[in-house]
């Protein structure tokens, strides 16, 4: 319930007015323990598969971190009502997404558009994992240049470390 | 290898420890509205009272939209605000009635008072959504030609009344919106 | 006044920790065997005091004392006991005291269980966890102390415990997640101990290793309970949200399972010892991390405590000095080891350092998807929000790709391997993995299903390769059985480990392309089907519990047309805070869950509720079960305690040898 209380809670008042507003959040928005049922009808097990698609990747806009789906919030029953309306009137994927994004931004998708925003978001473990291969191709170059030593050098860690063993205070 | 390569876990660790100290600042709650600089959406319903209202009705200057309901409790915290402002005409409120059921938010006006030049009926919340309202209470600042330009979320009271809507109600009024 | 007492304990401890982070250190820099031998002494004070504190705590939650403010807040009268026990982690300060505790039992066992380790080595390692106890306790007291009390008029009944933590998985999953973390900074004051005394060598890395195998297997349980919990409460049947709060241990556990890989090679081999170092101080850095993001407010999540950016300050400092000052130390001392033996081509140390990449740039992509919206949101004022559809585009190519590796890795060779060989030994095994992987789905399906496919094509690789380095090892012995007898405990650890993987890869690959659900309105004696199942609303009553109400319904399951069992899906209101809250039926099994949500009683009598099927699901904390056990095994190999009782061997007789001196003296 921590955002519910820290949105509402005006800056100056009383004991009061804080339990007041904690009241009405408990009222307004449930713990996600109360999970939600609908019982929308669909024609096409396709139209059911995509309903269950997109109310797992919008998210509630006035919850703490959940989806549609998992939200017992009042604007995430409506917006799964729209979403059920718009599969059943045959709207696109793209058409549903649009009519989402003028009214609630980016914030509403749980999978970040790509745009020049979010390139280095979506590219970045690429770029993570070029590097580590990088270091890693570095570092085993360096080491196989060493390979005609690695007996020697085997035996002389050995020693330090029967050295080191033995060596007890 | 170079010494140097050792200081680099060190300077990612300095440039995120930055990064984190800012972000301790920033509310993640604080969601911008998508319809600033937007017209108001349009809409074709009833008033509480159960009148037919369109956009058409709407005030011709400046107004607020206020959006609440019965079961919302900071929305009482808020109404003496409202209230004064209604009482001294500083500014007309036009109200929206948001998940509610018309009974109970009649029941509410008369108990508290009506300070709103109308409210209307949004039971489904179907306009809230075209408005992108996620919870009451919520208040927009529209200007003269119906464009929405300030959006303030969770209560309006005095202090916020002064330190956020008279500052933006005068950069608008400077613009000579209206 | 008995709360006082536990203030009063805490600054006890404070302050024998501070001693403890300060004299050993010192003592071991210059000798002085005195100091040194501070470090044991303390660190059971240190442990005691931090002790009575807790059970201090306890006793105002039994007691029902709401005139402290956590108890208030976190309790109410009508609460079981039990759970007046688990409220006490049940928010942000007594969690941060249970915390705090349990990094004083490890030290304490640290300091019970080095006996073989070099005195200044044990004062150091002691010391460095003093200091960060003392960190931990200056923090509690300063901004969130949990005998804090509500002056001057203590509420007559508490705000009762959040409904969703009244459970089972609540009670043992946050506990268990912070012995994991609290285990990886045992790790990390060895790192800092080794870097310290400049001995980072193949001793350092022997006397972690068996440290870090135990952490990572308690954090690997720890992040089962966590998942299982929200599977079974959070209510539509996840396991696994990409929530904010939850990613910060899953990165912990990337750095901690890539650090006992690079402990193995730098104990075998001496290579990658400042990669080890690096890898113990950002496995520490992972957990240091999540506390921060689950007691700052920094993310919403789910399961975040009240928010507070003094706290967040707070902890941040507590970050900036332990991670900066040791990685700062890291980029002075880490020049000064060289690692100087070489490798080959597709010897092992290379495919260990390919697990240790992709481990790293995983963990690192997930530390960039959960706070890219941070980031964003100070650039351009604006939210964006990164879900599970990122998380699992990024994340299961990854995996992918390690679970291949995972398969060649263990039969290769330290030092050099030929190309060659691995064919020769893995070709077949490849083959019919694939086969396999195409022809099960097929044959228990009909279809043809990419997804299951991959799925169990990596799965039976990675079993069947373990099958073939098995019979491999015991090809020189004279029967299988004798073979399997002769291996080690640690290798046992590791084929157990890597099986677990399998299993959670089955589990996690066909539950979520083979769930199958239905929301449906069901009147009183009406069915619905889902696969084999029918389902039959039989009755529904109102029940009352000790502090809620609810309805409660009988739902008659039929498999094939037979009679299976009953399932009571309930949905309740908690009295004291008014919160709704559904209690799933699941009707768990091996192969599939029967999971069923209770949604509201319409006005016409009939229950909406939600059916799920979820195949294979247990078989994701059954593969963690694997993977903790394996690592616990291999925690208890004979080599680190044949090293112990040869120690302590030697210190006897040289202690014996002294006292037949003595007399003579």
């Amino acid at each position: 319930m921590r955002m519910s209380l820290s949105r509402f809670l005006p800056r100056r008042r009383g004991l009061l007015l804080i339990l007041l507003t904690a009241s009405f959040c408990l009222s307004l928005f449930s713990l996600p323990a109360a999970a939600q049922v609908d019982t929308f009808q669909f024609d096409t097990p396709e139209q059911q598969e995509r309903f269950r698609r997109l109310s797992n990747e919008l998210r509630c806009p006035m919850c703490q971190n959940t989806n549609l789906t998992g939200s017992t919030g009042g604007v995430a029953e409506d917006l799964r009502r729209e979403v059920h309306r718009m599969i059943m009137e045959g709207w696109t994927d793209e058409e549903i997404e649009q009519f989402m994004f003028e009214r609630y931004g980016d914030f509403i998708f749980y999978r970040p558009r790509l745009r020049p925003e979010t390139i280095l978001l979506w590219f970045g473990p690429l770029i993570f994992l070029i590097i580590g291969g990088l270091v890693a191709w570095s570092v085993w170059r360096r080491a196989s240049s060493d390979q005609d030593e690695v007996a020697e050098l085997d035996e002389a860690e050995q020693a330090r470390l029967r050295e080191l063993l033995d060596k007890q205070s | 290898m170079q010494r140097w390569k050792f200081f680099i876990p060190a300077f990612a660790f300095l440039a995120l420890a930055v990064l984190l100290w800012r972000g301790l600042y920033l509310d993640p709650q604080e969601l911008p509205s998508m319809l600033i600089d937007k017209p108001m959406p349009a809409f074709e319903l009833t008033t509480v009272e159960g009148e037919q209202v369109n956009n058409a009705d709407l005030p011709d200057e400046m107004f607020l939209l206020n959006v609440w309901g019965s079961y919302c409790l900071p929305c009482l915290v808020e109404h003496p605000t409202f209230m004064r402002l209604a009482e001294e005409g500083e500014i007309p409120v036009v109200g929206v009635n948001y998940r509610d059921r018309q009974d109970l938010a009649l029941n509410w006006l008369d108990d508290n008072g009506d300070p709103f030049a109308f409210s209307i009926l949004d039971e489904s919340g179907r306009f809230g959504i075209d408005l992108g309202v996620y919870g009451a209470p919520e208040t927009y600042l529209v200007d003269g030609n119906g464009v929405i330009r300030y959006r303030h979320v969770s209560v309006l009271d005095e202090t916020v009344w002064q330190e956020e809507f008279l500052p933006a109600i005068e950069e608008l009024r400077a613009e000579g919106g209206s | 006044m008995i709360p006082e007492l536990g203030s009063f304990s805490l600054i006890l401890a404070l302050c024998l920790s501070v001693i403890l982070g300060t004299l050993p250190i010192i003592g071991a820099h210059r000798h002085n065997v005195l100091w040194m031998s501070l470090a044991r002494p303390l660190a059971a004070g240190v442990f005691v005091f931090t002790a009575i504190a807790l059970l201090i705590l306890a006793y105002a939650f039994i007691t029902d004392d709401f005139s402290v403010s956590f108890v208030a807040n976190h309790s109410n009268t009508l609460l079981p006991t039990r759970y007046k026990l688990t409220a006490v982690w049940g928010g942000h300060e007594g969690s941060f005291l249970v915390w705090t505790w349990m990094l004083t039992a490890w030290t304490l066992t640290v300091g019970v269980f080095s006996k073989s380790m070099p005195l200044d080595f044990v004062s150091r390692v002691l010391g460095v966890l003093g200091l960060l106890i003392a960190a931990y306790i200056l923090f509690m007291l300063g901004t969130s102390n949990p005998f804090d009390r509500i002056v001057p008029l203590p509420p007559a009944d508490g705000a009762d415990l959040n409904s969703a933590l009244q459970d089972i998985g609540f009670i043992v999953h946050p506990p268990t997640l912070y012995m994991g973390y609290v285990g990886l900074s045992v790790v990390f004051a060895f790192a800092i101990a080794a870097l310290l005394s400049g001995r980072l060598d193949a001793a350092w890395a022997r006397w972690s290793r068996p440290w870090a195998n135990v952490a990572w297997a308690i954090l690997t349980i720890g992040i089962a309970l966590g998942s299982w919990w929200a599977y079974y409460e959070l209510g539509w049947g996840g396991w696994w949200a990409w929530d904010p709060v939850e990613n910060p241990p899953l990165i912990t556990w990337l750095f901690a399972t890539a650090l006992i890989h690079s402990l193995a090679v730098t104990e075998k081999r001496g290579v990658f010892k400042s990669w080890t170092v690096l890898l113990a101080i950002l496995a520490f850095g992972g957990s240091l991390l999540g506390t921060f993001i689950t007691r700052s407010g920094l993310l919403t999540s789910v399961h975040a405590f009240a928010s507070d950016p003094t706290r967040g300050v707070f902890i941040l400092g507590i970050l900036g000095i332990f991670l900066g000052g040791s990685l700062l130390l890291y980029a002075l001392r880490a020049p000064l080891m060289k690692s100087d033996v070489g490798f080959g081509l597709f010897s092992r140390e290379l495919f260990l350092l390919a697990n240790n990449v992709i481990l790293v740039v995983a963990a690192a992509s997930v530390f960039l998807g959960t706070l890219f919206p941070m980031v964003y949101q100070a650039i351009t004022d604006d939210l964006i929000s990164i879900g599970p559809p990122y998380f699992n585009a990024i994340f299961s190519p990854l995996m992918m790709l390690l679970v291949v590796l995972l398969g060649i890795g263990p039969l290769s060779r330290w030092k050099r391997t030929s190309g060659s060989y691995l064919l020769q030994q893995l070709g077949k095994v490849a083959i019919a993995s694939v086969a396999l992987g195409i022809v099960i789905p097929l044959l228990v399906l009909m279809e043809i299903s990419i997804a299951a496919t991959v799925t169990l094509i990596l799965a039976v690789w990675i079993v069947l390769s373990m099958g073939k380095d098995m019979l491999n090892r015991s090809s020189n012995k004279a029967s299988l059985i004798q073979g399997l007898r002769s291996f080690s405990l640690s290798y046992w650890g590791m084929q157990l480990a890597h099986f677990g993987i399998a299993v959670m890869l089955v589990g996690a690959g066909l539950t979520s392309y083979f769930a199958s659900e239905k929301s449906v309105l069901l009147e009183q004696g009406q069915s619905t089907e889902l696969g084999r199942y029918t389902f039959t609303l039989q009755d529904s009553y109102p029940i009352e519990g000790p502090n809620y109400v609810g309805s409660r319904t009988d739902l008659l399951v039929q498999r094939n047309g037979e009679e299976y069992t009953i399932l009571h899906p309930e949905r309740r209101v908690y009295v004291a805070s008014g919160t709704p809250s559904t209690e799933m039926a699941i009707d768990s099994g091996f192969l599939r869950d029967l999971f069923i949500t209770l949604g509201e009683q319409k006005e016409s009598g009939a229950w909406s509720m939600t059916l799920y099927i979820k195949p294979f699901v247990r078989w994701i904390w059954l593969g963690a079960i694997f993977m903790a056990l394996g690592g616990s095994i291999a925690a208890a190999d004979k080599r680190y305690r044949r090293l112990r009782q040869r120690k302590s061997a030697e210190q006897q007789a040289a202690s014996k040898g002294a006292a037949e001196l003595q007399p003579a003296s």
